[in-house]
């Protein structure tokens, strides 16, 4: 399809004996904010670097912005595509501004650009301060102006958020959306699932080296039917009327922690325990419902592959 | 699938390096050592005859070879054992590659920095030398001396490509260290001793026809012969011309065998690194 800037089929990695990818299968669209998730060594990294074409695959095929990951056509493909490693190395010796504009130099970009997106990504004023100096989360910063380069129209991130502070977070995220804003598409991996499951499109699961989910995180919850769960505040005698109605709720499991109960039932169970809750207005102070997170969907597809 | 070589990345790499050296006064140190020496040894270089002073350019560059040989091979394989395993190591090598830059354009753009950085080493030390001593060399002096200094270039290219190779093959940077140190063992300190063992165990029972071209295996002895064949006094020093026979001693086929040895290592590295 045309419109998918990522075509993977069937691409396998093999390094000796050990399937680093194994049969993957994966469509991005233009302009998609795309996460890969998995646990370490499932393959990410190896999938990032055969889609960049810095690993040849085993097998399979891979198209990147229309091209095969090899040849002068992809090396003009590379021009618009921004890579950040997981383990970003820079050079201490240079300045951050010394540090893009040789990037830049190197990507065919502009290196009067460097000053402006230095601002963007919050180094303007380190710009000339030996990289050296800089802390983890100014590295990783700098590291990701280097992506932003030459107006990428594809953004590979591998574990962009390492190093960086809530603010910083924030502050690149309002960034990718931005960018997606333009027609950008950004494929991420991260393990910090919380901070990515409000903010992709679509997300695959990686598991020994397979696409072992891929979907919304909506869908993905779904797939696996996870229970919900009700956190109650309880008045001071409220514990025995809650578990005296829900006697009559076999699906349902209470716990209680002093004045706070945890209600965990079945998704399809949600409107009878409500019901039940309804009933019992002068036990309960305040109610909120939890839906499966992102990392209950990544141990829930972990218990699978048990 | 073929791909070009662009001119711009290969410039790009190479100015880096080039100017990491300058910024780090590695130029300027190696320069200033070079000058040093040649100074010193132009001075002090017959000093074991009882003699103090500048006492020709023959003994100048026969005292000045044994220098360079130990000294320039050393440095270049210092300078360039890292080119490419220090930045495996470091993780900018991936970096580096994902973008629009090939190996051969990543290799060559290092080796000419690095080059470049060597050449104005080796060039401005020497040079600064030889203007120091140029009232003293005369015309005809000084173009011999000027053929040292484009052959000590030559030598350190020559190990420079040597050490590039290694960096390429080298799992980590203290494993390119080892085996530029022990290169530069062989090479300069082992390598003529086994020439002259496998000499003194043949006791002409042996065809040393082939004995000459061995010389050419080491671009230390090509260096050496380079300079001591012109001058009669030197040659009869070194006992060479009972060796090595005038025509394999043809400047422009050592000359040739030193670019041999700039190319070949380097085209091993470009082959081993793509």
């Amino acid at each position: 399809m045309a419109s998918n800037v990522i075509e993977v089929r069937g691409a396998v990695k093999h390094f000796g004996d050990t399937r680093a990818v194994d049969g993957v299968d994966l469509s991005v669209r233009a302009g998609e904010l795309f996460g890969l998730i998995g646990h370490n060594g499932a393959g990410k990294t190896t999938l990032f670097k055969m889609l960049l074409g810095l690993l040849p695959p085993t097998g399979g095929e891979i198209r990147v912005a229309g091209q095969p990951t090899h040849g002068e056509a992809f090396r003009q493909a590379r021009r618009g595509i921004g890579y950040l490693p997981e383990s970003l190395a820079l050079y201490d010796n240079l300045s951050g501004l010394e540090t893009l504009q040789f990037f830049a130099r190197l990507k065919g970009a502009d290196p009067a650009s460097c000053g402006s997106l230095l601002n963007k990504v919050g180094l303007g004023d380190a710009g000339r301060r030996r990289v050296r100096g800089y802390s983890k989360g100014m590295r990783q910063r700098l590291g990701f102006a280097q992506a932003l380069l030459g107006s990428p129209l594809l953004l590979i991130l591998d574990e962009p958020s390492n190093g960086l502070d809530p603010q910083g977070i924030r502050e690149f995220y309002q960034i990718l959306r931005e960018l997606r804003e333009r027609g950008v598409t950004v494929v991420l991996s991260s393990h910090i699932l919380a901070e990515i499951q409000l903010r992709v499109d679509r997300l695959a699961l990686m598991r020994a080296g397979k696409i072992q989910a891929l979907g919304t995180v909506h869908e993905l919850r779904e797939a696996l039917n996870l229970p919900l769960d009700f956190r109650l505040i309880l008045s001071p005698d409220g514990a025995e009327p809650l578990r005296r109605a829900l006697e009559r709720q076999p699906d349902a499991s209470l716990q209680l922690d002093g004045a706070i109960a945890h209600i965990r039932c079945p998704r399809e169970r949600k409107m009878a325990v409500l019901g039940v809750l309804a009933g019992l207005d002068r036990a309960i102070v305040d109610l909120q419902i939890r839906e499966p997170s992102l990392e209950d969907v990544f141990l829930g597809y972990s218990d699978i592959a048990r | 699938m073929k791909t070009s070589v662009e001119f711009k990345p290969v410039a790009v790499i190479a100015g880096k390096e080039f100017r990491d050296r300058i910024r780090n006064r590695w130029v300027l140190a190696v320069a200033l050592v070079f000058a040093a020496f040649a100074l010193v040894i132009a001075y002090f270089g017959a000093a074991q005859q009882g003699a103090v002073g500048f006492r020709g350019i023959d003994v100048t560059i026969a005292s000045l070879v044994s220098l360079v040989i130990y000294l320039v091979p050393l440095i270049a394989l210092i300078l360039g054992y890292d080119a490419i395993v220090g930045e495996r190591e470091r993780g900018s090598l991936e970096l580096l590659l994902s973008l629009p830059i090939t190996p051969l354009e990543l290799l060559l753009g290092k080796y000419l920095g690095l080059a470049g950085a060597l050449a104005c080493s080796t060039l401005g030390g020497f040079g600064l030398a030889g203007v120091a001593l140029a009232w003293k060399l005369g015309l005809v002096g000084l173009a011999h001396f000027a053929g040292f200094i484009a052959s000590a270039l030559l030598l350190g290219l020559a190990f420079l490509s040597i050490a590039l190779l290694l960096s390429v093959l080298a799992g980590d940077r203290v494993r390119a260290s080892g085996l530029a140190i022990a290169l530069w063992f062989f090479y300069v300190l082992v390598y003529d001793l086994l020439l002259l063992g496998i000499l003194v165990l043949s006791e002409r029972r042996f065809d040393l026809g082939f004995f000459p071209v061995l010389l050419y295996l080491n671009p230390a002895d090509i260096f050496r012969i380079l300079n001591v064949f012109g001058f009669e006094e030197v040659r009869k020093l070194y006992g060479l011309a009972t060796v090595l026979p005038a025509t394999l001693a043809s400047p422009w086929l050592l000359g040739g065998a030193m670019v041999a040895w700039i190319v070949a290592p380097l085209g091993l590295a470009v082959w081993r690194f793509k």
